[in-house]
């Protein structure tokens, strides 16, 4: 102990901070050995958890800029296919997100403050049945988009609507690309984030996570909710833009 | 030490903001405001994520590193949108000074 007290005094806080670490260890056993404390190994799991997700903004990003580009190239095409999506199904579903998003967050929370395994489970099942409740409601809505011949394949892809003079067929087409590739890679987010809710489920019912102890939970809950943030752009954007042109086209239809 | 725990009734104020905020971009998208609808729409939107990131994702009550980090993640999108924008919408400026320069040699002929 002699050797620790010279170093605390001849090194300052950080080695006086070393000196205490045994003690901490041996105190919880939920803290891994290359970790000083419970607090310095939370921050560490989230700061990698948050390096992840600022590369998920860059791999959205690169689709959300190729919606600005072809948006600003064919302004009217995008309108009039945003205009056929429908609407109140993409609002559900943002409800929908909103609530499991509140309900993750009460996981995150029923594990933070120890609470039973079954009020965490309790959250975190109710998660997973909203999140599939959304893919349920996307699932309905690509059928229509299959059934009104607008997967935008050649051979398949056709706009039954009148075109209004500076549209093409392929500019509405363009649309459906970029909305099939946003929603597919958000839903596939989605089922990715289901499949990994469930062993962390699996775990909380065998009374795994406690006060000391509940990255997994609390790491899950930041990726859900940055998918949740995702959809939060996307439904204004691919679902809304066309909304006030709506009387305008129909006018034009005639 | 121990981690801040954001107590249960913050979730729930969120929780309304988020869903009222949703209501509004619904109703103002069916309004006419010419440019401003995507003004409108985008500044809901970010205000949406902030919040979000600031409570769902506990950022308010986190480390500066972890602050920084998202910061920088929007700052890199915004570098990708800027950069690429300015690029696409300048071309047109270079298209008509090519355009200017070639009609009057033309014109001579």
């Amino acid at each position: 102990m002699a050797t620790h007290e010279i170093a605390a005094t001849h090194h300052g806080p950080a080695a006086a901070h070393a000196a205490h670490v045994p003690a901490e260890h041996s105190a919880h056993a939920a803290l891994a050995h290359h970790f000083d404390n419970l607090e310095q190994q939370r921050e560490a799991g989230s700061l990698g958890m948050w390096i992840f997700l600022a590369q998920e903004v860059m791999f959205f990003g690169g689709l959300f800029l190729a919606y600005v580009i072809y948006r600003t190239r064919f302004p009217e095409a995008f309108a009039a296919a945003s205009n056929h999506l429908n609407w109140k199904l993409g609002a559900f579903n943002t409800a929908v997100l909103i609530c499991s998003s509140l309900t993750m967050a009460l996981a995150v929370w029923a594990a933070q403050v120890g609470r039973t395994r079954r009020t965490q489970v309790f959250f975190m099942a109710l998660t997973g049945l909203l999140g599939a409740t959304f893919l349920g409601v996307k699932a309905v809505e690509y059928y229509d988009k299959y059934r009104d011949h607008l997967i935008p394949v050649r051979g398949w892809f056709h706009w039954e609507q009148p075109l209004s003079a500076n549209v093409s067929e392929q500019n509405i087409q363009m649309f459906y690309w970029i909305y099939f590739a946003m929603t597919g890679l958000h839903a596939l987010h989605m089922i990715i984030g289901i499949a990994i809710l469930l062993p962390i489920m699996y775990r909380a019912w065998k009374g795994a996570y406690s006060p000391e102890y509940h990255a997994p939970v609390e790491l899950f809950g930041l990726y859900w909710h940055f998918v949740d943030i995702v959809w939060i752009f996307l439904f204004p954007l691919l679902y809304l833009l066309g909304a006030h042109y709506a009387g305008g086209h129909a006018a034009a239809g005639h | 030490m121990s981690e801040h725990i954001v107590p249960r009734k913050v979730y729930f104020v969120v929780f309304g903001a988020l869903m009222v905020l949703t209501a509004l971009t619904v109703f103002a998208a069916n309004i006419d405001f010419g440019v401003l609808n995507d003004v409108i729409a985008m500044t809901i939107a970010v205000t949406k994520a902030v919040l979000v990131i600031l409570f769902f994702m506990h950022v308010r009550y986190g480390s500066r590193l972890i602050m920084l980090v998202v910061v920088a993640g929007f700052f890199w999108l915004a570098i990708l949108m800027v950069l690429t924008l300015s690029d696409y919408n300048s071309r047109k400026w270079v298209e008509q000074r090519v355009r200017q320069s070639t009609i009057p040699s033309e014109a001579g002929r």
